[in-house]
């Protein structure tokens, strides 16, 4: 029972790594740039939705005025700064990028001060239900794994079925060509950086019922998000789905029985500390352990 | 003629203040950026406060507030004390919150014959083997709001209690100080990682083990983490959370209902009825437009003893000895009631246990439940010679 319910921690963990870590694989699977500061768009996200959940009432207005407002903060930064450094080398985009993260945490102090902002479940999606006997799951991690999936199906039909995802694929394997062909590759790249940033801004309104909404939440979840892309294949949204699914799963079992089983091996308070150490380790063994076997990801992008 | 303007100008902005009668220097080394940046300004606002209450003195003696942000950083705490200490000529150095950045400071500035006041940090290197006769904590020991909750829980009868705490040395110490005055039996301790965001994975165990209370320590952002999520399982009303100064006043209005009925312990409490306190709240409610926590009342109490002495040496900070007894003396009218300092410069006060209530304007609050101990000190105090 208690497995089944783990499972589906790291089935909601590996969700909202998912919506972080598919707009920061393709802006670096297609556009070729480091984005250090896809964290700050997850914290604009959740102060944005906080703020007018707070002011209304209202979770879907929160939602409703976040997304935009992600999206377009996204916009601005590729059109402003991004767009300087596509031809420079990935140093110079991770210290520009690096720099922007410093600039958003400073600018939501400015406006919000210090005081992290409260944003509760709102009243449909509270409590729990019962999903088999013993096993009783909050509705709104169950909401996270939903929205999850939805992405998931959106980013499918987006990429195979429509005109956009076809110019974006293409991007992604021959920038040249594309260009050559007559698509305006500027334009498409401002607009995968906001759709990245729209999906980064939606997991920080997912987050902000569960999580502290403060200054810097954005760099706590921005090496895992970094670790997925590198596990599942650095510009395929795919890779990024199991990716994710594969890191939450990981980390949310070790830290729930890696101490239980050491336990079997030593007294019990050494195995309590042993096993939270490995189990923050874990991520980052199996990341070594699938790029020794997969140099390149589990769903590496052929460019050429 | 523009020149000339210019070069007027610079030479009355750098005599003017020079004119004034010096003011005593007092630098204020704290953490005001990074998620746990309202801590610093808590101390901050606090000190402030005790200061324009007196209209820019401390005991009657001018003083000059110098303020810098060490945003968690060891490296940059002890560049700011080099500064404070070179270049401004500061003799009282305070503000520092965490333990870290304090044993990368304190050390090397008491050595200098600089005073070193505490308003938070108090690491148990600190109150043992290494204290100071520069160095004094106007706060409490690490470990001490943790024996509280150990103390209270098995005067409660609580026997099966589960505790939660981040690895690493802070963490490690307040389990320890739990279980230093807990006689119970522990139902389960589990270790998370420093700044985890979501501790579904923990609370899902936490409920198989069925404790009858949770201890957690889990500081700042990862406190408010674990509330919301701990209320969101259906937990909260369930079984009982204890926690060291959990649940202050600002993680309140991030939190919310999901924090109702946490016990936590304190020196201090905003309904303290002294007078000295109701001063203090009324003063800071009207002056920050809310209700100070813990850590504002340390910072308030930290400028008020520096005021306590500077008025017995008449600011004359060249009598480091005389300063130093009035600052043992302590003659000050504490927020928290008794204060004294024990041989190691940490205080020997009282603590209480407060649980969070919802107040009648709907916002949530802590309310005193009781004194667990009188007199306390801490257990590095032999240490210290």
């Amino acid at each position: 029972m208690l497995f089944l319910e783990q499972i589906l921690n790291g089935l909601q963990m590996g969700v909202m790594l998912f919506l972080m870590s598919a707009g920061l694989t393709l802006v670096f699977g297609i556009m070729q740039v480091v984005n250090l500061a896809h964290g700050s768009f997850y914290m604009i996200g959740a102060y944005v939705a906080a703020t007018v959940t707070m002011k209304s009432g209202s979770f879907i207005l929160g939602l409703l005025a976040a997304l935009p407002a992600t999206a377009l903060a996204g916009m601005v930064v590729e059109l402003l700064i991004l767009r300087k450094l596509y031809d420079r080398d990935h140093l110079d985009q991770v210290l520009a990028t690096f720099g922007l993260i410093f600039f958003f945490n400073e600018l939501t102090r400015i406006i919000w001060g210090r005081q992290p902002l409260f944003m509760d479940v709102p009243d449909w999606l509270s409590g729990s239900v019962q999903l088999l006997p013993g096993i009783n799951y909050p509705v709104y991690r169950l909401a996270i794994i939903l929205v999850g999936i939805l992405v998931a199906l959106f980013l499918y039909l987006l990429f195979s079925r429509t005109r956009l995802g076809m110019q974006i694929r293409a991007g992604a394997t021959n920038r040249e060509m594309v260009e050559a062909l007559g698509v305006n590759i500027r334009l498409l790249y401002t607009l995968i950086f906001g759709l990245g940033t729209l999906l980064a801004g939606l997991a920080g309104v997912m987050a902000g019922p569960i999580l502290a909404v403060e200054a810097g939440m954005g760099e706590s979840i921005l090496i895992l998000t970094f670790v997925v892309i590198v596990i599942g294949g650095i510009g395929s949204v795919r890779g990024a789905l199991i990716g994710a699914l594969l890191v939450g799963l990981v980390d949310t079992l070790a830290r729930s029985f890696l101490p239980d089983l050491l336990r079997f091996f030593m007294e019990t308070s050494a195995a309590d500390r042993m096993g939270a150490s490995m189990a923050s380790m874990s991520v980052y063994i199996l990341m070594a352990l699938i790029l020794a076997c997969k140099p390149t990801g589990l769903f590496p992008v052929q460019t050429s | 003629m523009k020149k000339i303007c210019l070069m007027l100008f610079i030479i009355l902005a750098f005599t003017s203040p020079t004119m004034a009668a010096a003011p005593v220097k007092i630098g204020m080394i704290t953490t005001l950026s990074t998620k746990a940046g309202y801590l610093g300004e808590e101390i901050r606002d606090g000190f402030k406060l005790a200061i324009d209450l007196e209209g820019g003195k401390l005991g009657g003696i001018a003083v000059e507030l110098l303020v810098a942000d060490d945003g968690r950083s060891p490296e940059k705490g002890r560049q700011i004390a080099e500064r404070f200490i070179k270049r401004d000529k500061a003799n009282i150095l305070t503000g520092i919150v965490f333990s870290n950045v304090a044993m990368a400071v304190v050390p090397k500035v008491v050595r200098q014959g600089v005073f070193y006041l505490s308003p938070l940090a108090g690491p148990s290197m600190l109150a043992g083997k290494g204290c100071h006769e520069n160095f004094f904590n106007v706060s409490w020991q690490t470990d001490s709001l943790s024996e509280v909750i150990g103390r209270y829980a098995s005067e409660q009868g609580y026997n099966r209690v589960y505790l939660i705490a981040p690895n690493y040395l802070a963490g490690k110490d307040n389990i320890a100080g739990f279980k230093r005055y807990y006689t119970g039996a522990i139902s389960g301790e589990v270790y998370t990682s420093l700044g985890q965001a979501d501790y579904a994975a923990e609370i899902a165990t936490l409920r198989k083990a069925k404790p009858d209370a949770v201890y957690f320590f889990l500081p700042g952002g990862m406190g408010i983490n674990f509330l919301k999520q701990y209320g969101q399982a259906g937990l909260n009303g369930k079984i009982p959370l204890f926690g060291p100064a959990a649940t202050d006043e600002r993680l309140l209005k991030a939190v919310g209902r999901a924090a109702k009925g946490v016990i936590n312990s304190s020196q201090w409490s905003a309904d303290f009825s002294n007078p000295a306190n109701k001063q203090f709240v009324e003063a800071f409610k009207k002056a920050y437009g809310r209700t100070p926590t813990l850590y504002a009342s340390q910072g308030y109490d930290t400028a008020r003893l520096i005021g306590s002495a500077l008025k017995d040496v008449g600011g004359n900070l060249s009598d480091q000895d005389g300063f130093r007894s009035a600052l043992e003396k302590a003659d000050f009218a504490s927020v928290r009631g008794n204060f004294r300092f024990g041989s190691n410069h940490f205080p020997i006060q009282d603590f209480y246990v407060r649980q969070v209530v919802e107040k009648e304007n709907g916002q949530y609050g802590n309310q005193l439940l009781g004194k667990v101990f009188t007199d306390h000190s801490d257990p590095y105090v032999q240490e210290c010679r």
